[in-house]
């Protein structure tokens, strides 16, 4: 099975130009150009180090960056805290390690930011909770708390959790890498239900079947740079720069 | 009992594996561990060491416990309107404890020299601190949020009314230098409990701000208060404030020594708090604003919640040390618990040789009665968080 292609329009989801960071005088991300159209899918991938998680939080200003642009769904990105708040508000992000609110429990996890946020009235909140959840088919969880459940259940409560606050773009970061490998399906196949629906998705992950049936791009990053950016066909078939296939030819094996 | 069954070897002539059928049975462990002499042999003989240390115990037991059974219980006097019903006599030359005298003076002991019509206003604020005080110790008490608010607001306010006076409200200036005894002691101690909280959570934000002003004022507070005994503050609070403040301004002397306890426990709190931040995995800051709470939407929701649940036997054992340190507030003159039991003692009406003790072994008693319930309680919170864990 395999994702239709990326529906085109105008203003891209994000727009990333000439991106520059440093962790002091390290050079985490050195000129990074890349534009996320409106429903496209791009998995990103590359050996650990190379920026790639450094880069998805900058996205969502999460860190601070010190040179070139970010615009996400036509506003800028600036040191301007209700920017950064607004910008949040319309990106979903799903973490490695779930990060879960544990004093809460999942149907609240799912609540507190519509209700807090977007200022939505608890009982609509708690409605669209329950249709999330029922979307990532784990509704009869809502009254426990997460750390009764197991890593894949508290990973699509994440997923859960983001989509109520109706993101435009969802971002993952390596979302299967804690799992134990029993649950990562579960995750993955979460994951490929929301890109049917046509969600814009930025994913960080080394899962190559996924990528394969999912991505419209694949993006390569080594050492804080983007070396290849390929359909995924071109991509697994022929990689062109010798990183690349390096990479590919061990992750692969 | 039966063999356990085998099953015969199922593929192709191969034997593969002897497989169980049946459950082993359950057998009941060897007599040598379980009952009354294995614990004792365990627990109390189980090496020459542990036998020797039981043995000293067990001695110093037998050699303090009947004695202060003695003084408290057996020998103690129990009726009496002064001083003759606790002095030796022929009958009675062993003389233990003068509780009399501690029936005699506890209206003193508890509100020292609060005009005495005037007590029912104590007794209200005594109340209405309980109450605010179980509303929020209590876990599972519905809506904590507004108990939250009752003990951290409306208690304060109220309790100033009632123990200072209000005019409008008809009630009638007490002036501090008539205040006294187990009501002071609870006044500054409730004035620490309550100040330090909140502030101290403050300082410990403040602490970790990312402007380097805020974090060094706060810094410099918390080590500086923090580098001095609580008698300093004190001192300074009761001799300094003066110099600073204008002289129609010039706050009393219980209100001083309130002012040195706060900042003194605040600084403290501020300490512990920020082991309860620090506990908190970056992760949950990442997900709050990644969904776009702001900075104190953060806090409020996921942070403090967190930080301050595990923090709460920390919290208590500082409140402990606060409640002893309260004592010091007698060497700036004011008249708390053990100062009323101090001028209590020295009345010759009840001038024996036991009174002293009497008087001294109430305090503690008393002081322990508080402290022990609060290590309790941090107690049971701890075994509840530990449980917590899984859920």
């Amino acid at each position: 099975m395999s994702v239709s292609a990326a529906p085109i329009s105008d203003t891209p989801a994000v727009e990333i130009i000439g991106l520059h960071k440093w962790f002091g005088e390290f050079h985490v991300l050195a000129d990074i150009n890349l534009e996320v159209g409106r429903g496209e899918r791009i998995v990103i991938c590359g050996p650990s180090g190379s920026g790639k998680s450094t880069l998805l939080r900058c996205i969502n200003r999460l860190e601070d960056f010190q040179r070139g642009a970010i615009v996400v769904d036509g506003m800028q990105l600036t040191q301007d805290i209700r920017r950064i708040d607004a910008v949040r508000r319309e990106i979903g992000m799903v973490f490695q390690q779930f990060n879960l609110f544990p004093h809460l429990t999942v149907l609240e996890n799912c609540t507190l930011a519509p209700i807090q946020v977007r200022g939505m009235p608890k009982g609509e909140a708690e409605q669209r909770a329950m249709r999330f959840l029922e979307r990532v088919k784990i509704p009869e969880q809502a009254g426990k708390y997460p750390n009764q459940l197991s890593g894949g259940q508290q990973q699509r409560v994440a997923i859960a959790r983001a989509l109520c606050m109706s993101p435009k773009l969802m971002m993952f970061d390596e979302p299967t890498s804690a799992l134990d490998p029993e649950m990562v399906k579960e995750v993955l196949d979460t994951m490929v239900a929301l890109a049917l629906d046509g969600m814009t998705m930025l994913v960080v992950t080394h899962e190559m079947t996924f990528a394969r049936q999912v991505a419209n791009r694949m993006v390569f990053m080594d050492a804080g740079q983007i070396i290849e950016v390929n359909a995924p066909a071109s991509f697994f078939a022929n990689p062109q720069h010798e990183r690349t296939k390096l990479f590919l030819s061990q992750i692969l094996n | 009992m039966d063999a356990p069954t085998v099953v015969a070897p199922t593929m192709k002539g191969t034997a593969l594996a002897y497989v169980r059928t049946a459950p082993a049975a359950a057998i009941s462990p060897p007599t040598a561990t379980v009952g009354v002499l294995a614990w004792f042999r365990e627990r109390l003989f189980s090496s020459i060491g542990s036998t020797l240390m039981t043995i000293v115990i067990v001695l110093l037991l037998i050699w303090s416990v009947p004695s202060l059974i003695d003084f408290l219980i057996v020998n103690a006097t129990w009726t009496g309107s002064d001083r003759e019903a606790c002095l030796p006599s022929q009958v009675r030359p062993e003389v233990g404890a003068c509780w009399p005298f501690i029936g005699d003076r506890l209206a003193y002991i508890t509100y020292g020299s609060y005009p005495i019509a005037l007590r029912w206003r104590v007794d209200t604020f005594f109340a209405m601190l309980t109450f605010g005080t179980a509303w929020l110790l209590w876990l599972d008490a519905p809506r904590r949020d507004i108990g939250a608010i009752y003990f951290f607001v409306v208690l304060p306010v109220a309790s100033f009314m009632l123990l200072h006076g209000f005019a409008p409200l008809g009630l009638a200036i007490v002036d501090t230098a008539l205040w006294g005894g187990m009501m002071v002691t609870i006044v500054v101690a409730a004035v620490g409990i309550v100040t330090s909280l909140p502030v101290g959570i403050v300082l410990a934000l403040g602490r970790r701000s990312e402007m380097p002003a805020v974090r060094l004022l706060c810094t410099l507070f918390i080590e500086i208060v923090r580098g001095v005994p609580l008698i300093t503050v004190l001192f300074m609070a009761s001799v300094m404030l003066p110099l600073f403040l204008p002289d129609t301004w010039s706050p009393d002397k219980l209100m001083r020594a309130l002012v040195g306890v706060a900042l003194f426990s605040s600084a403290y709190m501020a300490e512990v708090v920020r082991a309860g931040l620090q506990s908190i995995p970056k992760g949950q800051y990442d997900a709050a604003h990644a969904l776009g709470l702001s900075y104190l939407q953060t806090l409020r929701l996921i942070i403090l919640p967190q930080a301050l649940t595990v923090t709460i036997p920390n919290i208590v054992n500082s409140y402990i040390a606060l409640f002893k340190d309260t004592t010091l507030v007698f060497f700036v003159g004011i008249f708390d618990f053990l100062k009323t039991i101090e001028a209590a003692r020295a009345d010759p009406k009840w001038a024996t040789s036991v009174t002293s003790a009497t008087g001294y072994i109430f305090a503690a008693l008393v002081y322990f009665v508080f402290c022990y319930a609060m290590s309790r309680y941090a107690n049971r919170i701890e075994k509840r968080l530990a449980a917590g864990e899984n859920r």
